[in-house]
This record gives structure tokens, C-alpha cells and sequence, in this order.
């Protein structure tokens, strides 16, 4: 099929060839549940499995509630009172049956990636993190990429292939 | 909410909600300290029958009270987990530590 055919949302088929969706929310806790059920919605025209619902449920709320806790840490936006509210930008796109999703803040960034992204490394284990976050996503999700900068946010883009789990787990 | 805190015995028991996240386990960790110290219970049971979500918050709840109760000897137990909640617990390594009975 031409590229042309596939920016449409749709073909006579009605299979979803590509399709997008961007929104922000302020960085509350509250908005965790709102984004991962936001995104479990958007992914339901490719006929997800509950397996794979919930493992896309649980990668986005992590990357949710990281730049929630971390990226907008209590300190570091104490400093700059003068800007606007903390929002959190989620951008998801569907293309054929990969799913990318895009979690973005423009918060405090990190200054060790790779530390960061070590499993059970948390920088703040008071409030009960476990460190796991990164972890967690790198095993729902088939691929994840994080850029950062101190002061300038972080950015984490994760991809999943849909409808490939159920033959790759048989083997469990 | 409190009705899903309870003291049997020496055993806490902490009824889970549907969905375990940030916002909730806030909550959830304060409670069960305030049972913990206030009660003074050796071990805590976290019932999972009613959740259908959980993240890595949840394995923070239960480390964090795991590091609380043994260092009196406490232990910790999760019940009623299903295939989901099992799998997210075991990739964690907490299978090693708690007690996980489905």
C-alpha cells in the first residue's frame, strides 16, 4: 500500500493504519489514572489483548508518575514560582500494530540516565519508591528511549507491538 | 477507607484497592505504619482479591513495610493475587522475601 493510502485513519477495511493523539494534564497525581486508562482507550482499534492492555497500563502510568514525582519535584518547583502550572504531555501514536507512546515534562531532567535507569536505584527511597519504574517499562514495553538534560525535562518514548504475545509466552 | 485496615491477632491485614498506584499508595504506606506502630502487629497481610492494576508503587508499599516489620522479625504476606499481580511481584524478586499465596 502506498504511504499516501496511510495517513488516512482508516482504509475500506476499516483497519486502523495510523492514528494519533496528543494531550497534556497538570502534574497531579490523580491525572495517573486518567492517562493509562486514556491510552489503554486509544489502543482498543487494534484489538489488544487484557495481557497487553495491561502491561501498555502499567508502562504509562510509570513513566506518569516519574515525571510527576521527579521530574516536578517539590524542590525543584518551589524555585520558579512565576511559570505556569506543571502539565505532563502525552503523545501516542498508532502505526500499523506498533503503538509509541511519548510521556514528556518539562521539569528538572536527570543528570544520570544510566543510573537512572538501574533497577532498584531511586533517589527517593522516604517516599516509598521502589525503584522499578525504568524497569518495569523496559519489560511491558518492547522498546524505550530516554532523553534528558537537567533543566530542560525529560522525554520517554516507549514502542509495543501489538498481537505478537500470545504466540511468544506459549512456551511459559 | 479505614474499614480496609484490620487487626487480627498479630497480623495486620490490609485490604488492597482496585487499582494500586502513586496517588493511592501514599495513603495506603501512612495507614499501615500508623497500624503498625499504634497496634503493635508482627506481620502484615496485603489482600489483593478487589486489584486489578498495580505498578511499581505497590512493590514500594510492600518493600517498605518488609523493611519495617522484619526488622522485628515480622513477615510479610501477599494473598489472593492473581496471574498479573503474581507475575509483577516475581519480576521484582519479592517471591524471595514475602510470602505469595494465590
Amino acid at each position: 500500500m502506498e504511504a499516501g493510502h496511510k495517513m488516512r485513519g482508516r482504509t475500506e477495511n476499516y483497519t486502523v493504519l495510523r492514528n494519533e493523539m496528543k494531550m497534556s494534564f497538570d502534574a497531579v497525581s490523580v491525572n495517573e489514572a486518567f492517562a493509562r486508562v486514556a491510552v489503554a482507550a486509544f489502543v482498543t482499534p487494534l484489538n489488544p489483548t487484557l495481557e497487553e492492555v495491561s502491561d501498555i497500563k502499567t508502562a504509562v502510568s510509570e513513566a506518569v508518575t516519574n515525571a510527576i514525582i521527579h521530574g516536578y519535584d517539590r524542590e525543584y518547583t518551589q524555585g520558579n514560582q512565576s511559570e505556569e502550572r506543571e502539565q505532563v504531555y502525552l503523545h501516542c501514536i498508532i502505526e500499523e500494530d506498533v503503538l509509541q507512546v511519548e510521556v514528556r515534562d518539562t521539569g528538572k531532567g536527570i543528570e544520570d540516565i544510566d543510573q537512572a535507569m538501574e533497577p532498584l536505584f531511586t533517589t527517593k527511597p522516604e517516599m516509598d519508591r521502589s525503584g522499578m519504574g525504568f524497569a518495569f517499562m523496559e519489560a511491558f514495553m518492547d522498546d524505550l528511549e530516554v532523553l534528558s538534560e537537567p533543566g530542560c525535562g525529560t522525554t520517554v518514548r516507549m514502542k509495543k507491538k501489538l498481537g505478537i504475545t500470545s504466540w511468544i509466552r506459549q512456551e511459559e | 477507607m479505614e474499614e480496609n485496615f484490620k487487626v487480627i491477632d498479630n497480623y495486620l491485614m490490609v485490604r488492597m484497592p482496585e487499582e494500586v498506584d502513586h496517588h493511592k499508595s501514599v495513603y495506603i504506606s501512612k495507614t499501615a505504619d500508623e497500624y503498625i506502630m499504634r497496634e503493635g502487629v508482627g506481620n502484615v497481610v496485603f489482600d489483593f482479591e478487589d486489584t486489578r492494576f498495580m505498578d511499581s508503587s505497590g512493590i514500594g508499599i510492600i518493600i517498605g513495610r518488609y523493611k519495617k516489620i522484619s526488622y522485628f522479625g515480622g513477615k510479610v504476606f501477599a494473598i489472593n493475587t492473581d496471574m498479573r499481580i503474581k507475575r509483577t511481584l516475581m519480576i521484582c524478586g519479592l517471591h524471595k522475601v514475602i510470602e505469595i499465596m494465590e
